[in-house]
């Protein structure tokens, strides 16, 4: 077996572009759900509208990539507000009722026939990422023992980290403030905040909102990287994994979701060249197992690790056991 | 109950404003904190509220009683924006202050506690206080990203937080989880907290339930002390022994209307109100002491 190949894959995915896409919607997940409760069930329809919202401007109207930009974090802002409006002031269950469907309903409208003009449909769109690379300061790949990154990857790599870097500085820093503690207390029961005199619609609003635009950061990068934008990648699967990221680092924890991203996709990525490997080389004998079983196996192995680790250490990587031994509503 | 020879000042001055008053349903006070007037409040075909007239004394203690069913929980939800009414107005500090959502209430100078504690179970105890102040620079956006701007508002807040939290004698409890608190602690740092809005009248939904008997009296001592501050109070309360000891006027209930007013021992001599309790838990003017401990074991055991 290939070890420098095994482990150099997944030492590349602890800081890879997928991986950033996935820290930057989950710190936006664990803005909504982690620190507010508010149960989003729809991340991935916030990342499809700004990709959608980038990708469609340049590629469909032919205008310039900074307007492609504000117009992907306007559609966040937009989605966030047709989302909240008619929710917030009900149960938290309603909200979760409505994100998924509304994230749905954003994944067909983008593959439709009747749009496909626009949109691409099933195809997706192209081409709309040739200035963001033409500003690409990097000429040649980099590459530290095992681990391999091609130029454009580096380009992509560097803009995305510096926005995890933003985006968990202002979670940081609105988190410890007095705003924090209102989104905080709204968690744990809003009617005591009401009372309190606080605009609890308004504030779960806020939180819906900055959520929602911190999540469209990963959308712009996982569309960026790709250099492509398709509608089945924003499925609600992809919600899924960023939920499973934020409990795994720790919910309401700041760093959680960078930590659970990368734990999350190393595992992944190990299991997914690891067990190939060793069914070619005869480790794990085909009955069991075919080479192109090995992929669903990985996600199966990540499944119950999650189910192991809300059993045996809920709060996550991060997280106080003691905080979350004290949620007996 | 309180002897004459060491009448608090609050007991006296709210005697003498009240002597005048008639002891009948929706009687005119002096200087009435609250006027409700036809407020109405339908569950389907179910009256649960119909109140014609009713006026609260300002700088009192005035109990809400009444039979289980009587609608006192929703009135007082009704009174604090956190629910609507069909029909009605009413009015606070001469504001009206019907269809107002429970938030603006809460910042016009009327706080309320619930009936279950809500204390914020994963927020420190000090958090939950310093949730109270009103007019955080801090709790806007874009301002709580700087911290220069709220940083010496906070410190203010803290002072008022730990001077009323040393009052409520939960200064050790500062830095735990309010979740860690027992029942009677949690009820204190609820009254605690709503005193952090620096209220004009503060609403107490049952502010007894589920609290230890040695608990009891430190509660009724804060209570008092409301009173002493200027502070108008109204509270929906089931013991008749708390009400006849801390209150200086009973607005008693049965179904959905303003049965009967007056003073505490007016009002349980009077025979509507005895009428009302009829057929209830008990008669609402003796308790067998043996019968009251086992049911407050029970509310200690329901509230864990």
């Amino acid at each position: 077996m290939n070890w420098d190949i095994i482990f150099g894959v997944s030492l590349e995915s602890l800081f890879n572009t997928t991986m950033i896409a996935y820290a930057l919607a989950a710190i936006g997940l664990n803005v909504h759900f982690g620190y507010t409760g508010l149960l989003n069930f729809g991340q991935s329809a916030f990342l499809g509208v700004a990709a959608y919202g980038l990708a469609m401007t340049v590629a469909t109207f032919g205008a310039p990539f900074w307007l492609g930009i504000v117009i992907g974090l306007a559609g966040a802002v937009v989605l966030a507000l047709l989302l909240g409006i008619p929710t917030l002031r009900l149960r938290a269950d309603y909200l979760a009722i409505v994100t998924i469907a509304a994230a749905e309903i954003v994944r067909l409208l983008f593959r439709s026939v009747s749009l496909s003009e626009w949109t691409g449909g099933s195809d997706g769109l192209q081409s709309f990422s040739d200035d963001f690379y033409k500003l690409n300061p990097y000429s040649s790949p980099l590459k530290i023992g095992i681990v391999d990154f091609d130029p454009r990857e580096l380009w992509v790599m560097t803009i995305g980290w510096a926005l995890i870097g933003i985006s968990l500085l202002i979670v940081f820093l609105a988190m410890r403030s007095p705003w924090g503690r209102v989104i905080k207390a709204i968690r744990e029961d809003e009617d005591a905040v009401r009372s309190l005199g606080k605009n609890v619609v308004s504030y779960k609003m806020q939180s819906l909102i900055l959520g929602g635009v911190l999540g469209s950061l990963g959308g712009f990068i996982f569309a960026l990287s790709r250099a492509a934008v398709q509608p089945d990648t924003y499925g609600t699967e992809f919600t899924f994994y960023m939920y499973t990221i934020v409990i795994l680092g720790g919910a309401a924890r700041v760093f959680g979701p960078v930590v659970g991203s990368m734990i999350f996709w190393f595992l992944l990525a190990f299991i997914n060249a690891v067990l190939p490997a060793a069914i070619t080389q005869g480790y794990i004998p085909t009955w069991l197992m075919t080479p192109t079983q090995a992929g669903a196996v990985g996600y199966i192995l990540v499944g119950a690790g999650l189910v192991l680790l809300l059993i045996y250490r809920p709060q996550g990587i991060f997280g106080d056991r003691k905080e979350v031994m004290l949620d007996g509503r | 109950m309180a002897d004459e020879t060491t009448v608090a000042p609050g007991v006296a001055r709210m005697r003498e404003a009240l002597k005048d008053v008639p002891h009948e349903p929706g009687a005119p006070k002096p200087d009435p904190i609250l006027v409700a007037d036809k407020v109405v409040r339908r569950f389907g075909g179910l009256t649960a509220v119909s109140v014609d007239h009713v006026e609260i004394p300002r700088g009192g203690i005035t109990a809400l009683i009444g039979p289980n069913g009587a609608g006192k929980t929703t009135f007082f939800n009704l009174l604090t924006g956190f629910d609507k009414p069909d029909e009605g107005d009413w009015t606070f500090n001469g504001k009206p202050l019907a269809g107002v959502p429970a938030h603006k209430v809460a910042n016009q100078g009327m706080v309320r506690t619930f009936q279950l504690t809500k204390a914020l179970s994963r927020l420190k105890v000090i958090d939950n206080m310093r949730l109270g102040g009103t007019g955080q620079r801090g709790e806007k956006f874009w301002q709580s990203l700087i911290p220069a701007l709220w940083r010496g508002q906070e410190k203010e807040i803290t002072e008022r937080a730990d001077d009323l939290l040393a009052r409520f004698k939960l200064d050790a409890k500062r830095e735990d989880f309010a979740g860690s608190l027992s029942g009677g602690q949690r009820k204190l740092l609820e009254m605690a907290r709503a005193l952090m809005v620096q209220p004009d009248m503060v609403m107490l939904d049952e502010p007894m339930a589920g609290v230890n008997p040695a608990l009891t009296q430190s509660l009724l001592g804060h209570v008092k002390d409301l009173r002493e501050d200027g502070m108008t109070v109204l509270f929906v309360e089931h013991d008749m022994d708390m009400v006849r000891d801390i209150s200086d006027w009973v607005i008693v209930m049965a179904q959905g209307k303003v049965i009967a007013e007056g003073t505490p021992d007016t009002v349980m001599a009077d025979p509507r109100v005895i009428d009302a309790y009829l057929g209830a838990h008990h008669d609402g003017t003796e308790h067998d002491p043996d019968v009251v401990a086992a049911l407050e074991a029970e509310g200690e055991t329901a509230d864990e």
